[in-house]
């Protein structure tokens, strides 16, 4: 009987992966895929299922084994059949997710980052989910419910003891609003799918020697600076700046992939970053939801401007329900012409979008480390140079940018360069998506041209009282209110979306001990003074935060961070001790609060080392306590 | 070879497409390092390599050099930084020097002795990682992996054979070995493999072998690290030509 059993189960295993492999027509390099695919449909990845990668993808077990502990979302071990992740960024913290998971957690009779006995249900924590607006949010088996309460999480325990199937929850819960508070260019520009390419098309004759209109007197140099030259200097003339937060300028990386050369049997490629990670950030998520198409259209803009033929849109994982939606929109596309063949009828201009989805890890945000893993591996940010724009998706050119940016690209492709540059200020074209969340009433996205001073968004998001506000998440800036005339743009403020306000109630020490934590989990292990540096900052901000804290501790504190700015690999390590300098400088009472010693003081502290002999014994009197002289 | 660069002030000569360490170790400059070794790719992970070019930091075995740089080695700020990163490798690991059989030819000790590491300074992180005894002649005890990768690149560029690699993340990063049971005995490795004979630290370690060479008398007992370390960089490359 047992026998039989353990045979039908590694069938239906060895069913699933042959399906999920031959769906990726075998392709290693889909990796990433695969495992999400074999996950979805076994709930986890269990060793039958490497065993069968194995031999049908003809990889060595290490490489699977090494991909699939990388990625937060990838379980090697039994997981419940209800996978509930609590966010964890500061926003739901400050929105009472705490105490939320802890009531469900005792409804439930489990403790976070454990399986039932039974195997029904494991709750554990997890990043920023980007549902910051509408908080505290939650992911159970990666679909989103925003907007928690008691009465919701009361539900959701119902929910799992009777095992109702997710699609029979109830439909509310699963509700995200996109809560656009100010709409400009990108969130209110009337476009139909195709606009963009047409104009694109239309601003060049067919044959590149005679221009159509005299916009640009190179159009009509007959040196092949057609169509999608064209293209690119309206990009270039918009003074498009990437919107991921680095800022680097669209016109220049489009244009080096374009001249990238191409070896035999190669071609060039465009990714969209969807790996939309930074805490405090939802604006990409929004932009998916409302203007798909001005998206993917602005990935096909990019294609036909550097003469790409397949691109990838690189969905985080914690937005895996938006895959469905997104898809269809291809598929849409797709019959309409737009991507495929043959598009808007030009013989050879073919491209084709693909949807790639994360599997939880920060990093991936890094655009090399988002190239890895798109080609099924660790997701390790390379050794530059050289360039994705020279050697990026399998060594080959690519164009690597953001929700927003491609966004703004379809609409200069639309409305042309010189209509984009004139919104802004000088050095920063164009508009901003804000994702505002935290202690204001009104949170939300807010689309406003560059320049806006962030006294003018902390009077239109409702903020009361605002002491502080984090600009583009942990790895940006914090400021105090001496600072609020400062301005967005890429000349005093850079941001890649998050704005999180603070009000005076709040202590920015355990805002940026959230912070460090973050940077902790999601250090990608690969250089040393990341990964170990992130960890002993952590336990550093945790050693305050139990009172242990010295001006020993500071002088720590500071060394590290002088370690991982210039000694780590790549952004991650240099900006994790961000949030730290920033708030020592401009808060620095809430620091002193915990200098509970003038000297040095230990980190270890006896009674805490005897909670593990207290749960063991079931005892909590004080009997059970070690008290020190100052209880 | 008619391009320079300068380094601690001294011209140093390469050729198109030489790493800066590579041509630093040729012309007799020795800059620590744990995860690079002059017959693997480079890797660039553990970054004790890290050298200013031009005033910025930047790991010298993934740079390549180019005329005119101007690049700062051994320098108190760069030595002192490197003295961090080889006690955070201390603490995050779990070293007990004086009970390693590899004392005395472990990369790492001699790093913190050729950087002045007076103490581990920070904490001791005791991760807990079982030694694998499995297999008959090789014991990995992982609690020294300092996940250079050496094994791994060994392994899988020279051997063929894939048997490590790592995997987790973050802190939780960690070296595997390729069976499913997760044991070496359960793989091809062999004491042949060239991935047997990399590690510079204690972890993968020839069984029946221990005190061959007593204490005292191992490689970095008798000369520094950057002396040994030039000189098998010599060897290595006429061996080669």
């Amino acid at each position: 009987m047992m026998m039989q059993a353990n045979d039908r189960q590694s069938e239906a295993v060895a069913g699933v992966v042959d399906r999920v492999v031959a769906h990726y027509r075998g392709d290693p390099s889909c990796m990433v895929q695969i495992l999400r695919e074999i996950q979805e449909a076994r709930g986890w990845i269990e060793p039958a299922a490497i065993d069968r990668l194995q031999t049908v993808l003809a990889v060595p077990r290490t490489k699977i084994e090494g991909v699939a502990g990388f990625y937060s979302f990838f379980h090697t071990r039994p997981v419940g059949r209800y996978r509930l992740l609590f966010s964890d960024n500061i926003t739901d913290r400050m929105q009472g997710s705490a105490a939320l998971l802890e009531r469900l957690c005792s409804a439930l009779w489990i403790e976070p980052g454990k399986v039932s006995e039974d195997g029904l249900v494991s709750v554990d924590r997890t990043s920023c989910t980007g549902l910051c607006d509408q908080g505290p949010g939650l992911l159970v088996n990666l679909r989103a419910i925003g907007r928690l309460t008691v009465e919701r999480i009361d539900r959701i325990v119902e929910l799992v003891r009777d095992e109702v199937p997710l699609a029979d929850w109830p439909a509310e819960f699963f509700v995200i609003e996109d809560n656009i508070r100010r709409a400009d260019i990108l969130l209110a520009t009337p476009f139909a799918p195709g606009d963009a390419l047409r104009a694109a098309q239309a601003r060049v004759p067919s044959d590149g020697l005679a221009a159509a209109n005299l916009r640009s007197w190179r159009e009509g140099l007959p040196t092949g600076l057609g169509g999608p030259a064209a293209m690119l200097d309206e990009i270039k003339r918009a003074n498009l700046r990437g919107r991921g937060g680095a800022g680097f300028m669209t016109g220049l990386k489009w244009e080096a992939c374009r001249n990238a050369p191409l070896k035999a049997g190669q071609q060039r490629f465009v990714v969209c970053n969807a790996d939309e990670g930074e805490p405090g950030t939802f604006k990409d998520r929004v932009l998916l939801t409302t203007r798909a198409d001005l998206v993917f259209e602005g990935m096909t803009v990019a294609a036909y401007a550097i003469g790409a033929q397949r691109g990838f849109l690189y969905l985080r994982g914690e937005y895996r329900y938006l895959l469905d939606d997104l898809n269809a929109v291809l598929e849409r596309r797709r019959r309409d012409g737009l991507l495929g063949s043959d598009i808007g009828g030009i013989p050879g201009a073919d491209f084709e979008i693909e949807i790639h989805v994360g599997a939880g890890a920060y990093v991936c945000g890094e655009e090399s480390a988002l190239i890895e893993s798109l080609e099924g591996k660790r997701g390790t940010p390379r050794n530059r140079p050289p360039f994705p724009v020279t050697n990026g998706y399998l060594d080959q050119p690519t164009v690597v940018n953001n929700v927003e940016t491609f966004a703004a690209a379809a609409l200069i492709a639309l409305k042309g360069g010189d209509w984009y540059a004139a919104i802004g200020t000088r050095h920063s074209a164009g508009t901003k998506l804000l994702s505002v969340a935290g202690n204001c009433s009104r949170p939300g996205i807010y689309e406003y041209p560059f320049g806006v001073s962030i006294r003018q968004v902390l009077a239109d998001c409702g903020a009361t009282d605002p002491q502080a506000v984090q600009v583009s998440g942990p790895s940006g800036v914090c400021l105090g209110d001496a600072e609020f005339d400062r301005c967005i743009g890429f000349e005093d403020i850079p941001t890649a979306g998050a704005f999180t306000v603070f009000d005076r109630s709040r202590d920015m020490f355990e805002v940026a001990r959230n912070y460090v934590h973050f940077f902790q989990h999601e250090s990608c292990g690969f250089c040393t003074p990341c990964r170990v540096g992130t960890s002993l900052l952590k336990n550093l901000m945790d050693k305050l935060h139990q009172g242990c804290g010295s001006p020993y501790d500071f002088g720590e504190i500071e060394k590290l961070n002088q370690l991982l700015q210039t000694m780590s690999h790549c952004g991650l390590g240099h900006t994790a001790c961000n949030p730290v300098l920033d708030t020592i400088a401009r808060f620095r009472p809430a620091y002193e609060r915990r200098m509970r010693q003038q000297e040095f003081a230990p980190a270890f502290d006896l009674d805490r080392a005897l909670a593990a002999a207290r749960q063991m014994t079931g005892r909590d009197d004080a009997g059970a306590h070690f008290l020190d002289q100052e209880a | 070879m008619s391009q320079t660069f300068t380094l601690d002030g001294l011209s140093i000569p390469f050729t198109e497409g030489e790493t800066i360490i590579q041509a630093a170790t040729r012309a007799g400059v020795f800059i620590p390092h744990l995860c690079y070794h002059p017959e693997f790719k480079p890797h660039g992970s553990c970054k004790l390599c890290t050298v200013k070019v031009n005033g910025r930091h930047t790991a010298s075995c993934t740079l390549r050099a180019a005329a005119g740089m101007v690049v700062e080695n051994n320098t108190e700020e760069l030595n002192a930084e490197r003295r961090a990163l080889t006690q955070m490798l201390f603490v995050e690991g779990n070293h007990f020097c004086p009970s390693c059989e590899k004392s005395g030819h472990c990369q790492l000790q001699a790093t913190a002795y050729h950087l002045g590491m007076m103490s581990p300074h920070y904490d001791h992180f005791f991760p807990d990682r079982p030694v694998d005894a499995s297999h008959p002649e090789v014991l990995l005890d992982f609690n020294r992996c300092i996940l250079c990768s050496l094994c791994v690149r060994a392994s899988r560029d020279v051997d063929g054979k894939n048997v490590f690699a790592l995997s987790g993340r973050g802190i939780r990063t960690q070296l595997i070995v390729n069976a499913k049971s997760g044991r070496l005995a359960d793989t091809d490795f062999t004491v042949d493999d060239k991935a047997a004979h990399i590690c510079p630290v204690g972890v993968i370690l020839k069984k029946r072998r221990g005190f061959a060479v007593p204490i005292g008398e191992r490689p970095y007992d008798r000369a520094p690290l950057s002396e040994t370390a030039l000189a098998e960089a010599v060897s290595a490359r006429e061996e080669g030509a």
